[in-house]
């Protein structure tokens, strides 16, 4: 293996050569960069169920499905579908397979209301509880449903249809899972198992019930009125998250495999840091220490110092904890020089895309990088006096981005952080 | 990179099944000169068998402010890693265990039936049952239920329980998860990127909703009360059992540094996925094995965790016969435990780590599974997943 291929611990470079996008702003990475970047918001009113009665009736919901069963696992599936391909398409890979592992940041999916009432509906005159729906189930064949709510399914039809190598990894690590895919191709790369890794993560749970088990914990906004206007990371007035849909694919590969097969490199997967938090199941430690392990430990796999990044694309989920803690946990390891960098949440338009969020924000920290442009963090009206970061506010700004650091936590105490350059070193 | 690798050794155990808790009893009862009769009840769930937990007392491995956050699934899990860790010496060294990695295979979390069911009640007279969902749910779900049902959360409480908190993965696939996970977390010892790490998961059966989800396909067993082999002549189809299992997987450098004292050696994983037609599913496990290096010999014996799915389960032991030999000794251990889905895996690693340290082997469970000539030197794991999935695993005794 020639130096030049290794990175400042010896191991093999990773790189990107492929990528795909689906957000409520649209499907591909062109539609999403154009109006990311013109400060668009993709979050709208439900439609897909009624929202009466609800609390949050917003939502950055993806409308995928053409004809068929509209529910999380075809939703998911049909975006990871999408975005798999524009990935592959980009890296070059033809039909004839994939060279590497899938790795499928997957969201959680069960049978839905739907299935059970239509298993319910089979079986008129019967007492309607879970006997009954099993008595359905026994009645008649329904593999198709069973193998929608099974947790591997969408991981093995992208293995299938795209044809990766071996048994596919399905993985949750709650909203930092599509980071958490990234890094697990990377270190798989790294131990020289793979020359390439295929990285997918995929969310479309917006059902009554799963906006409800986010509302119930007080984690959504309630900014029902201007639904484009509800997303408002760093802000005073921000009161929750916005429930949103989306996917992201990322093809991995050593600098070496990559350049061997003539690839063009749209970029490095550098660093990552992950340290998991004891404190609490939703809540961070008060004190931010897990949350600055792993940006301390991301900076250093890397090989670099808090200096040399030139923009952070945010968690910001926009609830009141995250932000704060963010800002937090970035000040304890940056210093006040956190306040000189750029730092913006894309979920400002995009809403929170959950499993698929880390991916979703990885791409776009690509393609901040490539362009040369970063994309805003709106509706920053009213800034909040304790976070005096320079969000990017409201409108997109030119500049040379040549390392961006990408925060990723979730429910659990995960906390993932991936650090990306433009150029390999 | 090969030259580099780390062994990888496995230095704590913690199960629990229809048999009880901790790995010592699962080997003086499964390990004793003639099979127990599993413990299977047939009665609750009927026409379903499952095999059920034993009297759990949940507040010897947990707070009962945590315990109260978790609902069965979640403490069967955090339980049985903290046996793991225990039975390593891990337990509550601030030292190790907060720089010990944490891989979860990991299912969903569990419904709550009578909100569910009550909300059936009601839409049968209903056309508008998208406003029931409305009227319902906001008002009658447990706020904190949601939390135990994400994936993730098993891990996020043997965080909070155990203080495990050097990284924290979760990995999902029914029991292909239980493969991916202690093939990722053997890959990350191996190569350094991990010094220690707790590996495992749980599968709480006695649920109705889970039943349910197998079901739909056709993949349980009517008479869940033969053993797997038996089965196979009435259909087959899997019988669900409660269990967790949890390991504590290290390097050797690190296990020696600190004196651990080691089961066995997890010398390597193998796995695969693809259709489940008969050619091509021979020609995977073919594979596997091929890959894995194992070969007919008489120290050589297999701990099966065979769903008992018909076909699928016929095609696991022909090949494993095929590659060890016609008079290999194959234990279904799913016959004395049920299948524990996510759990399959690293039980039947956890069994084959205890038979190692033990220098001796299980007895047949069923009739048609051979004797051991001599106690294995090396046991291979199966798992072949009632849906989709497969992969070995190949344990070697440290000398």
């Amino acid at each position: 293996m020639s130096e030049n291929y290794t990175d400042h611990m010896g191991r093999p470079i990773v790189v990107v050569t492929g990528m795909g996008v689906v957000t409520s702003l649209g499907k591909g990475k062109k539609e999403n960069w154009e109006k990311l970047t013109a400060g668009q918001s993709g979050i709208r009113r439900i439609s897909r169920f009624p929202v009466d009665g609800l609390a949050t009736t917003i939502a950055g919901t993806v409308d995928i499905i053409e004809e068929g069963e509209e529910s999380a696992p075809t939703i998911s599936y049909a975006m990871a579908n999408a975005t798999a391909g524009e990935a592959l398409e980009e890296a070059g890979f033809g039909t004839d397979g994939f060279p590497g592992p899938l790795f499928f940041a997957a969201p959680p999916v069960e049978l839905e209301w739907q299935h059970r009432f239509a298993l319910l509906d089979e079986m008129p005159g019967k007492e309607p509880n879970y006997d009954t729906l099993l008595e359905a189930a026994r009645s008649s064949d329904h593999s198709r449903m069973h193998h929608l709510v099974q947790l591997g399914t969408i991981a093995f039809k992208i293995a299938e249809k795209y044809k990766t190598q071996g048994l596919p990894i399905s993985l949750s690590t709650a909203c930092a899972s599509g980071a958490t895919a990234i890094q697990q191709g990377m270190e798989a790369i790294r131990r020289g198992e793979t020359g390439a890794a295929l990285c997918v993560a995929s969310d479309g749970s917006v059902t009554a019930e799963g906006l409800i088990r986010f509302s119930l914990l007080s984690a959504l906004t309630t900014n029902n009125e201007d639904p484009s206007k509800a997303s408002r990371p760093f802000s005073k007035d921000r009161d929750g998250f916005v429930m949103s849909e989306g996917s992201a694919a990322l093809v991995l590969e050593s600098l070496e495999h990559a350049i061997n097969r003539g690839a063009k490199i749209l970029g490095v997967v550098q660093g990552v840091g992950e340290k998991a938090d004891s404190f609490h199941r939703t809540r961070s430690s008060p004190d931010g220490k897990p949350v600055i392990t792993a940006i301390k430990q991301a900076l250093e796999d890397a090989g670099l110092e808090t200096g040399d990044i030139d923009y952070i694309n945010a968690h910001g989920t926009s609830t009141p904890e995250n932000d704060r803690m963010e800002y937090n946990s970035l000040k304890n390891v940056f210093g006040e020089a956190i306040h000189e960098v750029p730092i913006s949440s894309n979920k400002s338009m995009i809403g929170h895309t959950l499993t698929a969020g880390g991916a979703v924000e990885a791409v776009f920290s690509f393609l901040t990088m490539s362009e040369g442009l970063i994309p805003p963090t709106i509706n920053y009206e009213t800034p909040d006096p304790d976070i005096p970061l320079d969000v990017v506010p409201n409108v997109a700004r030119k500049a040379e981005v040549s390392t961006v650091l990408s925060n990723s936590f979730g429910f659990g105490g995960q906390n993932a952080v991936l650090v990306f350059a433009r150029d390999p070193a | 990179m090969n030259d580099s690798k780390n062994e990888v050794w496995i230095t704590g155990v913690g199960v629990i099944s229809c048999f009880g808790e901790g790995i010592a009893p699962h080997w003086e009862t499964l390990g004793a000169e003639t099979a127990p009769e599993p413990v299977i009840d047939a009665e609750r769930f009927a026409p379903y068998a499952v095999h059920p937990l034993p009297e759990m007392d949940w507040t010897r491995q947990m707070p009962r402010k945590d315990m109260r956050q978790m609902e069965t699934w979640q403490r069967l899990g955090t339980y049985a890693a903290g046996l793991a860790l225990e039975d390593a010496g891990m337990k509550e060294d601030e030292e190790l265990v907060s720089t010990m990695d944490l891989v979860v295979c990991a299912g969903g979390g569990e419904r709550d039936i009578s909100v569910d069911e009550s909300i059936l009640a009601e839409a049968r007279g209903r056309n508008d049952r998208e406003m029931l969902l409305n009227e319902k749910l906001p008002y009658d779900l447990r706020p904190t239920l949601f939390l135990a049902q994400l994936s993730n959360l098993m891990a996020g409480n043997i965080s909070i329980v155990h203080k495990v908190t050097g990284s924290s993965r979760t990995y999902m696939g029914e029991e292909s998860s239980g493969i991916t996970a202690l093939q990722n977390a053997a890959a990350r010892i191996a190569a350094g990127q991990s010094t220690h790490l707790l590996v495992g998961g749980a599968y709480n059966a006695e649920r109705v909703d889970l039943l349910l989800s197998c079901d739909l396909g056709h993949y349980l067993a009517k008479d869940g009360v033969k053993p797997v082999a038996e089965r196979q002549k009435d259909g087959g189809g899997t019988v669900l059992g409660s269990a967790g299992a949890f390991l504590v997987l290290e390097s050797a450098e690190h296990a020696k540094k600190r004196g651990a004292k080691p089961y066995a050696r997890l010398a390597g994983i193998e796995s695969g996925l693809g259709s489940r037609d008969n050619q091509e599913t021979r020609e995977r496990l073919d594979g596997i094995m091929e890959r894995l290096g194992v070969s007919p010999s008489s120290t050589t014996a297999v701990l099966s965790g065979a769903t008992g799915c018909a076909d699928v389960t016929d095609l696991e032991f022909e090949a494993l016969r095929r590659r060890l030999g016609m008079d290999v000794a194959i234990r279904s251990y799913t016959t004395m435990i049920g299948n524990p889905i996510e759990a399959n895996f690293p039980f039947g690693v956890a069994l084959g780590a205890a038979a190692l340290k033990n220098k001796s082997f299980y007895p047949s469970f069923e009739e048609a599974e051979k004797p051991v000539k001599v106690p294995p030197t090396t046991v291979v794991v199966s798992t072949v997943g009632h849906y989709l999935g497969e992969g070995m695993a190949l344990l070697e005794q440290i000398a």
